[in-house]
């Protein structure tokens, strides 16, 4: 442990830290945007030119509102919510390699925080930690909404990653591995796990909307039926932590999609543009193509959020245990037969 | 019975096939058409900056006209008042003096002319009603304010500009 490393890393985690904050503020704007325009509207536009000073406005507004906690309300949980909510939403970033290592003054340095050899169920053990946040908002709030939501967030969360981790399982035999450097390494050029993986992807993606708690899966805060769900008790800033790991959840849900399925920083002509641009900034590009993959699924997100309506409760659970994990397990068969086949032969 | 309208419908609920069950077909459907929706004009109007353009009757804020000397046509008659269904209008009248006969057309007129933009309907009743040609609702939309006290226009706002003389 010498002293180059740690401040190689706090770099790192800092810059990560700060692009996905920035990132999900941004978010909020574009997901306004993108409802506007799909409903014929332009969104805001008033802060700044077109608007790009929304997300400060909304923050400042955010902080300067009244800070109300039930007098029913258990004060340590109903504070401890939202700040677990948030945190699980940013230490998902932690294992995905932003891109290949980047030479600076002729030392390698990995774009990756920690390169654990079981970075796919790091990934999965904080996502499902994610749901902790909104259950104790929930209950903590002392609502009967609150309650109901926070119920019914455990439960959606506990059905869909059985689903998502079965597609998951097909995807690592192929790979032989669950670090996600070498998952992307794997991947290189335009051989993408999406191409041999398609359904897993599939039951992968709608795994990853039903675990973000968004548009068609969005039970948990249900305005019509919940009012707001686990965050209706929730003002001020702690409410803007709920939005904003939603927010966060999104691009790291995104990330992984890209990294597992999508090949991460890989991109077609690769090897021609890391002999062009050279070993510091062929990475850096790199990084670029994963934020532009990205930015891609975010947008799908939202596009799905504005498209579809919200399934039922009953629609939500046959999809999950009757669809998804039966299309999951046959998935597995398939994917081991064929390896099977194939290396017999 | 038979039924005589025959716009009765005999609705029942089939179970789904295959293909809706599989909700994939109909979301790809779905999602084509809202990103066609990406591409389309907004309807939107930025308001304060641009404004919608109006038809030619449309009736907006009243202005008490003056005639071609430059005098207040009202007489204070009071017809605007009565034929208002909504009560806004009320008015004092006043005499003349000598003095002021370019101020005024003949030898009434009103000394003070209120309505009361909260109640007004914007009917154009009032227009109808007039004799002399005094009160039109030719204006812009009627401004938004805080306080109801401030939605009583008097003729500081109504009477319209006085001529101005050509030298």
């Amino acid at each position: 442990m010498d002293t180059g490393f740690i401040i190689e890393k706090f770099i790192l985690v800092a810059v990560i830290f700060g692009i996905s904050l920035v990132v999900a503020m941004y978010s909020t704007y574009a997901e306004r945007k993108v409802a506007a325009f799909l409903q014929d509207r332009l969104g805001p536009d008033r802060a700044g030119p077109f608007g790009i000073l929304q997300p400060l406005a909304d923050g400042v507004k955010m902080f300067m509102k009244e800070e109300i906690i039930p007098t029913a309300a258990n004060k340590f949980l109903f504070i401890a919510g939202p700040g677990l909510a948030l945190l699980c939403a940013c230490i998902g970033t932690a294992v995905i390699p932003w891109g290949s290592p980047m030479e600076i003054g002729g030392k390698l340095v990995p774009l990756q925080v920690a390169d654990i050899n079981v970075g796919v169920l790091y990934i999965f053990g904080v996502v499902s930690l994610g749901v902790y946040g909104v259950m104790i908002g929930g209950w903590a709030s002392n609502n009967k909404y609150s309650l109901l939501s926070a119920i019914r967030a455990a439960s959606q969360n506990i059905s869909y990653e059985i689903a998502m981790g079965l597609s998951i399982i097909a995807l690592l035999l192929m790979t032989n591995t669950l670090s996600l450097k070498t998952i992307v390494e794997q991947q290189h050029g335009f051989n993408w796990n999406a191409w041999y993986q398609p359904l897993g992807f599939l039951i992968f993606m709608i795994c990853s909307f039903a675990e973000t708690n968004r548009a068609p899966f969005d039970l948990p805060e249900c305005e019509t039926e919940l009012i707001g769900g686990y965050h209706t008790e929730y003002s001020s800033m702690k409410l803007g932590f709920y939005l904003f790991a939603e927010y966060i959840n999104m691009f790291v849900s995104s990330a992984v999609m890209a990294t597992l399925y999508f090949g991460g920083y890989n991109y077609p002509g690769m090897d021609y543009m890391a002999t062009l641009l050279g070993p510091t900034w062929a990475p850096l590009f790199g990084v670029a193509i994963l934020f532009l993959k990205i930015v891609c699924f975010i947008f799908f997100f939202m596009w799905v959020r504005w498209t579809i309506p919200r399934f039922r409760y009953d629609q939500l659970m046959n999809l999950g245990w009757k669809v998804l994990i039966p299309l999951a397990i046959a998935n597995i068969i398939v994917t081991g037969i064929v390896i099977a086949f194939v290396e017999k032969f | 019975m038979e039924s005589l309208s025959n716009k009765k419908k005999v609705l029942d609920q089939k179970p789904l096939t295959l293909m809706e069950r599989m909700y994939l077909p109909a979301i790809f459907k779905g999602m084509g058409i809202t990103f066609s929706h990406l591409f389309k004009k907004t309807a939107t109007i930025r308001y304060p900056e641009v404004e919608r353009e109006f038809s030619t009757n449309f009736r907006g804020m009243h202005s008490l006209k003056r005639d071609e000397n430059g005098k207040e046509r009202c007489t204070a008659c009071g017809l605007c008042a009565l034929s208002c269904p909504a009560e806004a209008i009320t008015m004092i009248a006043a005499e003349r003096k000598p003095e002021e006969k370019d101020l005024y057309r003949e030898e009434k007129y009103a000394a003070t002319y209120e309505i009361n933009m909260l109640r007004c309907i914007f009917c154009g009743l009032c227009e109808e009603a007039c004799p002399k040609e005094a009160i039109y609702l030719d204006g812009p939309i009627v401004p938004a304010d805080y306080l109801r006290k401030d939605f009583i226009y008097g003729k500081d706002k109504l009477v319209e500009e006085p001529l101005v003389m050509k030298k």
